[in-house]
């Protein structure tokens, strides 16, 4: 078990000018076999980890990553926390997140700084508000802490917005989730992955998944960089790359990739303090603690690999929020980055079984996976452990695509895709 | 920004002249027999795409120019175009034979047919 970190700690290690700092993580190398195996070591494959030794008490366990942890979608998202989703399977998997979020730094000794700032989203058309209004109803049967505020109220919380009535897209009101927010992404990560390892969980780094080695209708172990490792269990969580993962078992998956951008400006003094999603004019902004400006908007159209996204999305992006914000029309932006995103049809996530005995996928989160992180990897863990999927993650199967059970978010989401 | 070259019209222009539409040379099943079409094949045709990490094949319409439909081969990782080819037609067979994984599966039975859509 390792040292907690405290304000003691703290101090006993000021003494020592911090030069004695214990490693958060270890660098194992792998074993030849395990009880299961977590490909990519990402948000949501480490917070898996970590309920699986945890809740499950399952420890004889691997990561799996291709590079280093945290450095896939999980260091390139926009860090925005909130539930707020149209239909009932999405609020109980988003909230769960989002209620774990509440306690994380308590239950991992790691502050994830979350932020309940609350998260606001614009209604710019007739349109717009009543889509929103009529997902504020579904939100509170579900017993979500959320409602529609006025005008007045939102110029309130955000007083550089624009509130001419006559511009292009004024603003009609907005629906606000007061216990949604953003959080560290990176400590998230950090924070899954120091949790695990103390728990005995092996997180193996740099260490590429070659194939995954089936045995007739059931998984034999993994291909990797640094040999074969025999497992019975494989759970692929590895966002845009899950299609070429998965098949190498043969698994086709209904799902692509595509390109997602995000950028910061300049540190400012702050401006401010809440999340606000413009989603008529595509983009959202909030203002992180060194006081950039944090700006998202949608995905590239076209299926991209590279990690880097293309001009015209970051211009439409930052054009629509020049609108909403005029105060950000000077802004010098600092640094832009994109992420591999993968995209289901419905846009909503797939967690479950698949049809080869022992594969698990947990994949599909789209532009929405930050937010989902301890959910996912709650439900995921208990779903690869029973071998059953969790009542929470049930809807989010295979089948529904076959069975034409949709869970449709593709309009419903805040953020567009 | 990708620049692209129309197949129909010849027009040059950025990747905001065109419309992208998803993966190229899907069949839908129903057109033929639609009483023996499965639940399956048609989740396939909905919802199931190749997504290569490298060659792909797909379509794109001259949005501000001829607002024709045409078909591209394009890498997924390096973003190069490395053919253009009519919307009823099947690729160049040197595209055809480097195309891997599941596009490979694909032309397999093209490639020994020949070159009609």
């Amino acid at each position: 078990m390792k040292s907690r970190y405290s304000i003691f700690s703290l101090a006993r290690n000021a003494i020592n000018y911090h030069k004695d700092w214990e490693r958060a993580w270890r660098s194992p190398t792998p074993k030849s076999e395990y009880d299961a195996v977590i490909v990519g070591a990402g948000g949501h494959g480490l917070a898996t980890a970590y309920y699986l030794a945890k809740t499950h008490k399952l420890t004889n366990i691997a990561v799996v990553e291709k590079g280093w942890l945290g450095g896939g979608n999980t260091g390139r998202n926009t860090t925005i926390i909130r539930s707020n989703y149209l239909q009932d399977p999405s609020i109980a998997i988003y909230e769960l997140a989002r209620s774990l979020y509440e306690d994380l730094s308590r239950d991992l000794n790691f502050n994830v700084m979350f932020s309940p700032r609350g998260v606001m989203m614009l209604c710019q058309t007739e349109h717009e508000f009543r889509a929103f209004k009529r997902t504020a109803h579904a939100n509170r049967l579900a017993g979500l802490d959320c409602r529609m505020i006025t005008p007045e109220e939102v110029k309130k919380i955000a007083p550089i917005i624009n509130d001419d009535p006559n511009c292009r897209y004024p603003i009609l009101g907005a629906y606000y989730q007061p216990r949604g927010g953003t959080g560290r992404h990176d400590a998230v990560a950090w924070g899954y992955a120091r949790g695990a390892d103390s728990l005995g969980v092996d997180i193996i780094q740099n260490c590429e998944v070659l194939s995954i080695r089936r045995d007739g209708g059931k998984v034999a172990g993994l291909e990797t960089s640094k040999g074969f490792i025999k497992t019975k269990k494989i759970g692929v969580v590895t966002a845009g790359n899950v299609s070429t993962v998965v098949q190498t078992a043969g698994l086709r998956l209904p799902i692509e990739s595509l390109c997602l951008q995000a950028l910061v400006s300049e540190p400012i003094k702050p401006v401010l303090d809440c999340v606000i999603m413009a989603n008529t004019v595509h983009g959202y902004l909030s203002q992180s603690d060194k006081g950039e400006l944090v700006v998202g908007g949608g995905t590239d159209p076209y299926n991209n690999y590279s990690q880097r996204g293309s001009f015209p999305a970051l211009e439409h992006t930052v054009t629509a929020l020049v609108e909403t914000f005029p105060i950000i029309s000077r802004l010098r932006m600092l640094r832009m980055w994109g992420g591999i995103v993968d995209m289901t049809g419905d846009r909503s996530p797939i967690i479950g079984k698949t049809d080869i005995d022992g594969l698990y996928v947990n994949c599909g989160w789209g532009t929405g996976g930050f937010k989902s992180i301890p959910g996912s990897g709650y439900v995921f863990a208990d779903t690869i452990f029973n071998d059953r999927p969790h009542p929470i993650a049930e809807p989010f199967g295979l089948n529904r695509f076959v069975e034409g059970r949709l869970i449709d978010e593709s309009v419903a989401a805040a953020v567009a895709h | 920004m990708l620049i692209v070259h129309c197949h129909v019209c010849g027009a040059e222009g950025d990747e905001t002249d065109f419309h992208y539409g998803g993966q190229a040379h899907i069949a839908r099943p129903a057109t033929r027999d639609p009483a023996s079409v499965s639940d399956a094949e048609q989740r396939d045709y909905l919802f199931m795409r190749h997504n290569p990490k490298g060659l792909h094949f797909e379509r794109w319409r001259c949005d501000r120019g001829c607002g024709k439909w045409f078909h591209a081969a394009r890498d997924t990782v390096t973003m190069e175009f490395k053919a253009t080819y009519g919307i009823s037609e099947l690729p160049p067979r040197a595209l055809m034979e480097a195309a891997t994984g599941e596009w490979a599966i694909f032309f397999k039975d093209k490639l020994a047919k020949g070159s009609e859509a």
